[in-house]
């Protein structure tokens, strides 16, 4: 990705708090918020692979959500090729939020669940085509069999039900119903995290082809590190509502300077049986994201921790050229900067 | 020669269905040795954990073990009655399972559940199991564990959760350990944690271990043998060290270069066409032939046998002699 690439998506300063209730139907005090997603920045580049990564809890899908307007964002702004997608939502007219709509689409962790059990997968496909009425009403078969086949799948899957399909299948099923709109962006939410092993590489390079010859951004949430450095081209690394580090996808599994990331990264088991990794074992959990801990987060499960990571929020900040950080003490880094 | 601890041979376990016969398993066999970690790989459906549970026989209805043997310490577990079968699970062979959330009653505290696996094995007052029980938090290191003794599973994070499946896995020092997928449920920082623990239990406390799980990379990490399981069979077996440098099976070599490697990246993942085999008709011969590359006729026509290859390897397959499969490791 070189760096004059167009930006297509820009989130400022993102927040989301979730209030929590007391117990009871009436007069309940509020207890507190659920610190979701905190003040987090970042830019997707065209034709990009984001990659947003971090483990349960962090805050990937609620930033996803609240990019798409599925969840009104507390705080902050989105920008979508230049326009203000939270804007949008809460004033325009219907047509114009639909505009917005096929712009930008969502795949879902859960292939079981994102397909309506009685409904075939030609309504399904073609749902999207009744809802926005973008093209003829005579074209829609033609799309829907044309949408089939670009996801690998046969004409005559048309007239089955989800239940007939397997979980790679029903992906298939998902992904071309987000391209029925031709949009511009998709959020891809776990796409393969519920899939086995084996069909995990064809969902993966389906999503890699349609992005050469459709030109689509994609927004990529995973736990997994091992896909995400295989299908993201830059990736943000969140812990308990921030963004920690972003960085290259190369530039940042070779390099990575935030001890979270570091952990993250030796964390994950390597198919080698000669290979001794040295793992840093982080102490204890992810805090509850109620009550985070003050300044940095990750301070008490910190293993470069020093005195200034209790007191004062490290901002990020671009350390070398597209490399983003926020870490008072960062990891030593294993080449100079250029 | 090592001990062996636990020798399963031909286990077919069916499930009869109103659809069909399921057959889940058909045909495994294995071996752990004393001291040894085994992991058995497989994808869902493989069969990996009807296996487990063949061998503990809490295979659930309509599962029904019709052939086999499955010898622990000399004793062929087939021929137990339910009462000696009784005796020994919990106490000689222990199960982690694999999602701590729902293994874990929600109605009894830590203290209470850890307890009753120790008096039903042991004539010993509740007052010493409940300090037994204490004993065996810390030793899973849990901070606090007197506190947490006296807590009700949703208090409790689902790593601190499987450390006490772990930890009541190990109340009666048993010989050997059926854990299911134990850290498939949690964050990789978490999993590490208990891939850590479990290490560290292994070399202290010698127990035989059979690992289930569908990460190779787990299985290089703490296992000393894999087994490869595929649609209710083996695919092959042999030490870590020989199958992730030398893999004989297909399946083995498809499962190692379809995932994406941390350390080796590429282009384009290469991909095992199709989708797990349905278990009610299974494909004919080679039950992986459809997904095979290198599939010929002699695989559909004929059911490979499970053959011994030197070095205590196991291959099932019609052309491992012919075939010369790549490793993404060795290179």
């Amino acid at each position: 990705m070189t760096l004059t690439a167009e930006t297509v998506l820009e989130v400022r300063e993102l927040t989301k708090h979730f209030p929590v209730y007391e117990k009871g139907v009436i007069l309940r005090r509020k207890l507190g918020d659920v610190h979701a997603v905190d003040q987090v920045s970042f830019d997707i580049k065209k034709n990009e692979t984001f990659g947003l990564v971090g483990e349960s809890g962090c805050g990937k899908t609620t930033i996803a959500k609240c990019m798409l307007y599925l969840e009104p964002p507390t705080l902050g702004n989105i920008f979508f090729n230049g326009k203000n997608v939270t804007e949008i939502f809460k004033k325009a007219r219907k047509d114009q939020v639909l505009a917005l709509r096929r712009q930008m689409q969502y795949i879902f962790q859960n292939p079981y669940s994102s397909l309506d059990p009685r409904m075939t997968v030609a309504d399904i496909i073609m749902e999207p085509l009744e809802v926005h009425k973008h093209i003829p009403r005579n074209q829609w078969q033609d799309r829907m069999y044309e949408l089939l086949r670009m996801v690998g799948l046969e004409d005559y899957h048309a007239e089955r039900y989800p239940h007939e399909f397997s979980g790679g299948q029903r992906q298939r099923v998902c992904i071309a119903r987000a391209l029925a709109v031709d949009p511009q962006f998709i959020a891809a939410d776990e796409p393969v995290a519920s899939l086995d092993v084996s069909v995990r590489a064809q969902i993966l390079n389906l999503l890699q082809e349609l992005q050469q010859k459709l030109g689509i951004t994609y927004l990529y949430i995973s736990h997994d590190l091992s896909t995400v450095r295989h299908i993201c081209h830059r990736v943000a690394v969140m812990y308990l509502g921030k963004i920690v580090e972003i960085a290259e996808t190369d530039e940042l599994f070779e390099n990575p300077l935030h001890p979270y990331t570091v952990a993250l990264l030796s964390a994950i088991p390597v198919p080698d049986p000669k290979k001794k990794t040295h793992r840093i074992i982080l102490p204890g959990e992810v805090p509850s994201p109620v009550n985070p801990p003050p300044a940095c987060r990750f301070h008490p499960r910190c293993p470069r921790r020093i005195d200034i990571c209790s007191k004062v929020e490290p901002p990020l900040l671009e350390v070398r050229p597209g490399h983003w950080l926020a870490c008072h003490n960062p990891w030593p880094s294993k080449s100079p900067a250029s | 020669m090592a001990q062996s601890t636990l020798h399963v041979e031909n286990l077919r376990t069916y499930f009869f269905t109103y659809a069909g016969i399921v057959k889940a398993v058909d045909g495994v066999s294995l071996d752990v040795n004393k001291g040894e970690t085994l992991g058995v790989v497989g994808e869902s459906g493989s069969g990996k954990t009807v296996t487990a549970q063949s061998i503990l026989r809490v295979v659930p209805s309509p599962g029904k073990i019709v052939e086999g043997t499955i010898e622990f310490e000399g004793r062929n577990l087939l021929k137990l009655s339910e009462e000696e079968m009784q005796r020994i699970r919990g106490k000689e062979i222990a199960y982690i399972f694999q999602d701590p959330t729902t293994t874990l009653d929600p109605v009894y505290k830590v203290g209470e559940q850890l307890s009753e696996v120790i008096m039903r094995h042991h004539s010993i007052s509740k007052k010493d199991a409940l300090a037994k029980a204490t004993d065996l938090l810390r030793s899973v290191e849990i901070p606090d564990p007197e506190i947490r003794i006296n807590q009700y599973p949703h208090e409790l994070s689902g790593g601190t959760k499987q450390r006490i499946a772990i930890a009541r896995a190990l109340s009666c020092d048993p010989t050997l350990i059926l854990a299911d997928e134990p850290t498939t449920a949690l964050d990789v920082t978490i999993q590490a944690q208990i891939l850590d623990l479990l290490k560290e239990l292994k070399n202290r406390l010698n127990v035989s271990m059979v690992l289930i799980t569908h990460d190779m990379g787990i299985v290089a990490e703490i296992c000393e043998r894999v087994t490869v399981l595929y649609a209710g069979q083996v695919c092959e077996s042999g030490t870590v060290e020989q199958v992730f440098a030398k893999p004989r099976h297909p399946y083995t070599e498809a499962l190692l270069t379809s995932v994406p490697n941390l350390a080796l990246r590429k282009e384009k993942l290469s991909v095992i066409p199709g989708n797990v085999p349905n278990l009610i008709d299974p494909p004919s011969g080679c039950r992986f032939h459809p997904r095979c590359p290198y599939a010929r006729q002699i695989c559909v026509d004929r059911v490979p046998e499970l053959e011994p290859i030197g070095e205590g390897r196991l291959v099932h397959c019609h052309r491992w002699k012919e075939l010369d499969l790549k490793s993404p490791v060795a290179s």
